[in-house]
């Protein structure tokens, strides 16, 4: 199992610790409120991402050939989707990041609850942080 | 059976759980909770008569109409015609030439924008819509002004939502050709004068477009009382399905109005020589229109018949006003949308707490409501919010489902607030 696999496990695990969808919900607020706010200088346009309801801000950096994620957003549900894919995308080598599957989502239920423009944001997200991967894979290659 | 008459309803004194009951999609739950529908001013529930005439439709009437010498024809031809003649009882019209059916207040103002627009708008002309127009009622005259070198001009609001007349007046200006403005307004809830624009507007002879949408299932429109020249609402939002509208406007208008698209029924003659077109309404009724979905909207319109209405529209405001005021204790919320003649629509905001999460949240808890700028984005802009929480009620909502959205909103406040 890859790096990013396991992780994706766990957290899958988590989630089947709770009943409802109103336990979840909570749990990803939880996670939002937790992730460490991005910094004002990142918040900038070019780092928003388009296709989601609300604002979402990506910033990308490597260090030693691993990709790292920082993000923000002015709904902390968002910020706790950000949290999830952060924890599994983070830290993690370029070449991974662009062949994660990213299962956890359908497993742990989160797109059956989200309408079509919100699913598409995440997809946006998702799109965006392999982007990066794929522009520092190049940059390094 | 599809029957050519209206059945026989009485019309009855209004009590919520009778009339909840003809409504069975609200009989289920939501995430093991009991389901709470309060997005009625996206669309309303639709009673069991409705389901039941799309259902007798198409087991006992399917045909294309009009052209048919055949049974199943006729009797189709005959249920779709009787409706355009309820249509007219409904809103008061002077004749069924006057009623166009459409896929909803969006087409219907397309079809106005581009037919009447693209004929009598020139450079330099102004289109006077409001500010709390949905965008359905700005973006269709966007594009025709863009084309002829006009101008959509908004009147402005204030900070209740109450719209500026004083500033109507004052834009009612001789280079205004149209005037197309929203009766009641969907996120805000604003009730706007429009006799008193219609009226300002003819001095001038400025023909006037009201968008009903969301005042139809509301309240009684009386198109001649009014007197205004087009009137628009979609069948959705009035118990009838989707995918149907009306378009009402003034014969004399229509029959001075070009074709809005061209096809099978709104013909008189084709040939490669020319082509004359049919009469009124189906000028503007090209290729075979939506005959369920307008039989549908008949049968809405009869269940609306056997409505108390004045009883319905007074327990709808009741929700809304207690809504208002159990809100208004919660630290930190405020009401969007104040103005003091309103519909049963609570919009509102909440201090360091984003519309959409709180929105998610009550929908966890099996509560449907609205987040987000509601298609009314000049609305946002003037009060400079990013959206709200709306929600919107009905004559079949309940006390009981209004304090529930309450607590989800206490709850939901604590939680994303921690």
């Amino acid at each position: 199992m890859s790096n990013i696999a396991a992780i994706e496990h766990e957290i899958v695990e988590d989630f089947d610790l709770f009943d409802d969808w109103t336990e979840k919900y909570q749990y990803i607020i939880e996670l939002g409120q937790q992730l460490k706010p991005l910094e004002a200088q990142y918040k900038t346009d070019d780092r928003k991402i388009t296709g989601c309801q609300s604002s979402v801000w990506l910033h990308a950096y490597t260090k030693d050939g691993l990709v790292f994620f920082e993000s923000d957003s002015d709904s902390t549900f968002v910020k706790g989707e950000i949290a999830l894919l952060i924890k599994v995308l983070s830290g993690q080598a370029p070449e991974e990041i662009i062949k994660a599957e990213l299962n956890f989502i359908d497993a742990i239920g989160l797109r059956q609850h989200m309408a079509v423009t919100r699913a598409n944001g995440l997809a946006s997200m998702i799109k965006q942080m392999k982007l990066y991967a794929v522009g520092f894979q190049s940059h390094t290659a | 059976m599809i029957k050519s008459t209206a059945p026989e309803i009485k019309p009855r004194l209004f009590k919520v759980e009778e009339l909840r009951a003809d409504f069975p999609v609200l009989f289920q739950t939501a995430y093991n909770k009991p389901l709470v529908y309060l997005d009625n001013a996206a669309t309303s529930q639709k009673p069991q008569i409705v389901i039941d005439a799309l259902s007798d439709y198409y087991s006992t009437c399917n045909a294309n109409i009009h052209r048919g010498v055949h049974f199943l024809s006729q009797k189709a031809s005959q249920a779709f015609d009787d409706v355009r003649t309820k249509v007219k009882d409904y809103i008061g019209a002077g004749s069924e030439r006057e009623i166009i059916f459409v896929r909803g207040t969006t087409e219907a103002i397309n079809l106005v924008a581009s037919s009447w627009g693209r004929k009598n708008l020139s450079a330099g002309d102004v289109v006077l819509v409001t500010t709390m127009e949905h965008h359905s009622n700005i973006v269709p005259w966007q594009l025709i002004c863009a084309e002829k070198g006009a101008e959509v001009i908004p009147v402005p609001m204030d900070d209740r939502g109450v719209l500026d007349m004083q500033a109507f007046e004052t834009l009612l200006t001789d280079k205004v050709k149209f005037v197309s403005v929203v009766h009641t307004s969907n996120s805000l809830g604003t009730i706007n004068p429009v006799d008193v624009i219609v009226q300002k507007a003819h001095e001038k002879n400025i023909p006037v477009l009201v968008d009903a949408a969301q005042a139809v299932a509301h309240e009684v429109i009386d198109v001649q009382a009014l007197n205004c020249d087009f009137l628009a609402f979609s069948g959705h939002k009035m118990f009838g399905p989707t995918g149907v509208g009306v378009l009402y406007g003034k014969e004399k208008l229509l029959e001075a109005m070009p074709p809005y698209q061209g096809g099978g029924e709104m013909i008189a003659q084709v040939s490669f020589a020319g082509t004359t077109f049919n009469e009124l309404p189906y000028k503007f009724e090209a290729g075979t229109p939506n005959i369920a979905d307008v039989i549908g909207l008949g049968a809405a319109i009869d269940y609306m018949n056997g409505v108390d209405r004045a009883a319905a529209a007074d327990w709808e405001l009741s929700l809304m006003r207690s809504t208002a005021e159990q809100l208004s204790t919660i630290p930190g919320i405020r009401l969007i949308g104040t103005a003091p003649h309103k519909a049963a629509v609570v919009s509102f905001v909440v201090d360091g707490v984003n519309a959409l999460d709180l929105g998610m949240y009550l929908d966890t808890l099996g509560i449907a409501v609205r987040t987000g700028h509601h298609c009314t984005q000049p609305v946002m802009d003037r009060l400079g919010i990013p959206g709200t929480i709306r929600a919107s009620f009905m004559f079949y909502n309940t006390q009981q489902e209004v304090d529930a959205l309450v607590v989800g909103v206490r709850k939901g406040i604590n939680l994303l607030r921690a």
